[in-house]
C-alpha cells in the first residue's frame, strides 16, 4: 500500500515540473516578457478596482467589455483601415504602422468605453434603483457576461458576415515581433516597447486623471463615502456612469494591445480568462486602489512567467489562480490595501 | 410590516396553504404518488414534452443529475448565501474519483485481476467514496476560504473550479489529459439475453425503458433520499444557522452562531451532494474529460439555482429541468438560421439579468417561514 502511494506519487510529480534552473538562465527574458503581460492586467484590472471602489461591485462582465474591445480593435483595422486577415504581416513603415495602430486603439476603446456604459445603463442601474442584494448584483453580472459572449458567439455573424462565430478571427498583423536591442541578455521586440509604451502612459494619464481632476475627486468622494458625496453637491449616477468609462475605455486600450501580442486570440471566450487574472491582480493590488491594480497586474504577469518557467507551460494559469488564493489568505486588502476614498484629498 | 406580510401572501400560498393543511399520512401519499406519476413519465412521454431530436429518457437521465447539482448548490447559494461559482470542481471531483477508480485506462483502476472492487458492484461501491472525496475537497477549498468576504469567495470558487478543470487536463500520466477515461464501471443489474450487460449499460437503447431512462430512476432515487436529509438539516438547529448567517451575517454572529463552523458545514454537505451527482455522470457516460467540466457549467447550474427560487428545494429541482430540457427540446428548431439550442447560454443569461431586476427572489421564492416553530407558529399567528 505505501508503496503504491510512492509509486503515485512520482507520477504526479513526473506532471509537474521543477525547474529552477530554468529561471536563473531565463531571468531577465521572463521579466521583459512577463512585464509586457502585466502591463495588459494593469489596463484591465483598473476597471475592476475603479468600479469595485465606487459601487463595492465585482463586475464580472469586464472580461466581456475587454472581449468587445478586440472585436473593435478589428473591425477598425479590417473595416475602416482596409487592412485584409492574411498569413503575412503588413510592412507600411514605422510612422503609419503608429498611425493605425492609434485610430484601431481609439476606436476599441469607443467601443469598449460605450459598452461598459451601456452595461451600466441597461444591467446594474435598475439593480440600484431597487436596492438589490450584493449577491443580485454578481448574479446580474454573470448574466450580462453570458448575453455579451453568446451575442459575439452567434449573433453578431449574422448582423456582421465575417465577425464573431466559434472560430477565432483571421489575424491582422501589422507589427511583426522584432528584436529592438537586448537587456542583460534578454531580448526587447517591438511588441514588448508598444505595448509597455502604451500602457505606462495610459496609466499615469489615468492616475492624473483619478488624483488631480474634479472628476477624480468625484470618484474617490463617492468610493470613500457615497452619502457624504451627494450631500456635498457630487452627482452620484454620473460619477458611476465615469467609472464605468475610464474602466472601459482602458480595457479597450488592453485589448488592441492584448491583439498585438496574440493576434490569433479575436475570438468570443477570449476574454474570460484575462478577465480573471485581472481581477486576481487587482486583488493583489489591493482592490478599490487604483495604483495598487496597476502594480498588481505587474507583479501577477511577472509571477505568472515565472511560474511557467519553474512548473511547465501547461501550468500558467495555475499559478495566476493559486497565487491569488494565497493573496487573500495572507493578506486580503492586497498589497496596497483598499483605499480609492482613502488617497491624498 | 402588514404590506410585507400580505406580499408574502402571493400566488404559491394557495398550494403552500393546501399542503400545510394536509395530515402526515396524505402529505406521504401525495409525494408517493407524484414521485411514482415523475418515474413514469419517460416511459409514456406526453407528446408535447418529448424531445424529437434526441432520447427523451437520456434527457431525463441528465435532469436526474442536474437535480441533484441544484439541490446541493442550493444548501450553499440558497439556504447558507455563500455563492459558489466553482460548483463544477466538485462534480469533477466526484466523476473522476469514479472515473479513476474503475477506469481501465487510469493507473488506479482498481477493478480486474488485482483490484479489489467485484465487476458488478464497483459503481456502487464507489459512490461513498466519491462523495467522501469531494466532501474533503469542499472542506480542503472551504476552510482558507470561508473566512473571506462574501464576493471574494465568489473568485476563489470560480478560479478553484478552473484549477480542477486544469489539473484533470494536464495530469496525463494519471488522468490521461484531454483524451479522458474510458469505460468506466456502472452497475451490472438485470443482465438478460436481450441486455447482456444489463439495463444501465448503453447496450440498452432501445425503446422508451432505455438505460437513460433507468439512470433516472436512480437519479430519482437519489434526489429523494437527498431531500429527505436536505430537508430534515433545514428544520434543524443548522438550517436555522443558515438562514440566520444568509439573512445578516454579522448579526448571526452576535448571536452566538459559530458563523465559520455552519458555513463550512454548508460548504461540505453542498460538495458532496456535487460528488454524488459527478459519481451518477461518470457512470452513466461512462466517459470523463476536463472538457465536461468547463466553468461555464458552473453558471449553468447558478442558473438553475436561482430561476427556481434560492433556498426553494423544490423550486431549485424545477429549475434545473428548465435548464436541462429547453435546450434539449429546442434542438435542431432554427429560427434565422440560428440553431435555437445553441442559444441557450443567451437566453440563461437574458433570463438571469431580466430575473435579478423584476423578480431577483426567482420563479418559486422560498417562504420566509418561521423555521423553529413551523406549523404550530403559523396557526397561533393566523
Amino acid at each position: 500500500m505505501i508503496h503504491d502511494c510512492i509509486g503515485h506519487c512520482t507520477v504526479l510529480a513526473a506532471d509537474i515540473g521543477f525547474n529552477l534552473a530554468g529561471l536563473r538562465t531565463g531571468f531577465w527574458q521572463l521579466t521583459i516578457d512577463g512585464l509586457s503581460w502585466g502591463a495588459i492586467y494593469a489596463l484591465v484590472a483598473v476597471g475592476y478596482t475603479l468600479v469595485f471602489g465606487v459601487l463595492r461591485l465585482i463586475n464580472f462582465a469586464h472580461s466581456e467589455i475587454f472581449m468587445l474591445g478586440m472585436f473593435g480593435a478589428y473591425f477598425a483595422l479590417d473595416m475602416i483601415l482596409g487592412f485584409t486577415p492574411s498569413g503575412d504581416a503588413y510592412n507600411v513603415g514605422m510612422p503609419l504602422t503608429v498611425l493605425y495602430l492609434a485610430v484601431a486603439m481609439l476606436f476599441a476603446m469607443a467601443v469598449s468605453g460605450s459598452a461598459a456604459v451601456g452595461l451600466e445603463l441597461v444591467a446594474y442601474r435598475p439593480l440600484r434603483r431597487r436596492n438589490a442584494r450584493p449577491l443580485t448584483f454578481l448574479i446580474t453580472a454573470i448574466g450580462m457576461s453570458f448575453v455579451l459572449q453568446e451575442f459575439v458567439h452567434f449573433i453578431l455573424p449574422r448582423l456582421l458576415t465575417g465577425y464573431g462565430g466559434s472560430n477565432a478571427q483571421q489575424p491582422i498583423i501589422l507589427v511583426v515581433p522584432k528584436t529592438q536591442f537586448t537587456v542583460f541578455g534578454a531580448t526587447v521586440s517591438n511588441v514588448t516597447l508598444v505595448i509597455v509604451a502604451a500602457a505606462c502612459m495610459l496609466a499615469v494619464l489615468t492616475d492624473l486623471a483619478i488624483n488631480r481632476t474634479k472628476f477624480g475627486r468625484g470618484i474617490r468622494a463617492v468610493a470613500q463615502d457615497p452619502t457624504t458625496a451627494t450631500l456635498m453637491g457630487v452627482s452620484r449616477e454620473r460619477i458611476i456612469t465615469t467609472t464605468f468609462l475610464i474602466g472601459g475605455v482602458l480595457a479597450g486600450a488592453a485589448a488592441l494591445l492584448y491583439t498585438l501580442k496574440v493576434p490569433q486570440g479575436i475570438i468570443y471566450s477570449g476574454g474570460f480568462l484575462l478577465g480573471i487574472k485581472a481581477f486576481s491582480a487587482a486583488v493583489l493590488g489591493g482592490i478599490g486602489n487604483l495604483r495598487g491594480a496597476l502594480l498588481g497586474g505587474l507583479l501577477l504577469g511577472v509571477m505568472e512567467n515565472y511560474g511557467q518557467a519553474v512548473f511547465g507551460t501547461q501550468w500558467r494559469d495555475v499559478v495566476a489562480f493559486v497565487l491569488l488564493v494565497l493573496v487573500l489568505l495572507v493578506r486580503p486588502t492586497g498589497i496596497l490595501g483598499e483605499s480609492l476614498g482613502k488617497a491624498r484629498v | 410590516m402588514s404590506s410585507r406580510l400580505q406580499q408574502l401572501e402571493r400566488p404559491g400560498d394557495v398550494v403552500r396553504d393546501w399542503w400545510g393543511a394536509l395530515s402526515r399520512e396524505a402529505k406521504w401519499l401525495v409525494g408517493i404518488v407524484g414521485f411514482a406519476l415523475m418515474a413514469l413519465l419517460p416511459l409514456y412521454p406526453p407528446p408535447l414534452l418529448d424531445t424529437p431530436g434526441i432520447s427523451f429518457g437520456g434527457v431525463m437521465a441528465q435532469f436526474g443529475m442536474v437535480a441533484l447539482i441544484a439541490v446541493g448548490l442550493n444548501v450553499v447559494v440558497g439556504q447558507a448565501g455563500l455563492l459558489d461559482l466553482g460548483y463544477v470542481g466538485f462534480y469533477a471531483v466526484g466523476a473522476y474519483t469514479v472515473a479513476l477508480l474503475t477506469s481501465p485506462d487510469s493507473p488506479w483502476n482498481k477493478l480486474g485481476q488485482t483490484g479489489f472492487f467485484s465487476r458488478d458492484w464497483a459503481w456502487l461501491s464507489c459512490v461513498p467514496i466519491a462523495i467522501c472525496a469531494t466532501a474533503v475537497a469542499g472542506l480542503i477549498l472551504g476552510t482558507p476560504t470561508l473566512r473571506l468576504r462574501g464576493d471574494y469567495l465568489a473568485i476563489v470558487t470560480l478560479g478553484f473550479g478552473e484549477i480542477i478543470r486544469l489539473l484533470a487536463d494536464n495530469l496525463q500520466d494519471i488522468t490521461n489529459g484531454s483524451r479522458g477515461l474510458n469505460r468506466i464501471a456502472y452497475p451490472r443489474l438485470f443482465q438478460n439475453g436481450k441486455v447482456p450487460d444489463g439495463v444501465f449499460s448503453s447496450g440498452n437503447a432501445t425503446g422508451h425503458a432505455n438505460y437513460g431512462t433507468w439512470w433516472f430512476w436512480l437519479g430519482m432515487i437519489l434526489v429523494a433520499v437527498v431531500l429527505l436529509l436536505v430537508g430534515n438539516l433545514e428544520r434543524s438547529r443548522v438550517g436555522r444557522a443558515w438562514v440566520a448567517i444568509r439573512e445578516d451575517e454579522d448579526a448571526a454572529e452576535a448571536m452566538g452562531v459559530n458563523t465559520f463552523r455552519f458555513k463550512l458545514w454548508a460548504f461540505v454537505i453542498g460538495a458532496g451532494i456535487g460528488g454524488l451527482s459527478g459519481a451518477l455522470y461518470a457512470g452513466q457516460v461512462q466517459y470523463v474529460a476536463p472538457t465536461n467540466f468547463n466553468i461555464i457549467n458552473s453558471m449553468l447550474f447558478l442558473c438553475a439555482v436561482v430561476l427556481g427560487g434560492q433556498g426553494n428545494k423544490l423550486g431549485v429541482i424545477f429549475g434545473a429541468f428548465v435548464i436541462v430540457y429547453l435546450p434539449n427540446r429546442l434542438l435542431g428548431v432554427h429560427l434565422f438560421g440560428i440553431n435555437v439550442g445553441d442559444l441557450k447560454y443567451l437566453f440563461f443569461g437574458l433570463a438571469l439579468v431580466v430575473l435579478m431586476i423584476f423578480r431577483p427572489q426567482g420563479l418559486f421564492p422560498v417562504r420566509q417561514q418561521l423555521l423553529a416553530y413551523g406549523r404550530s407558529a403559523r396557526e397561533l399567528l393566523g
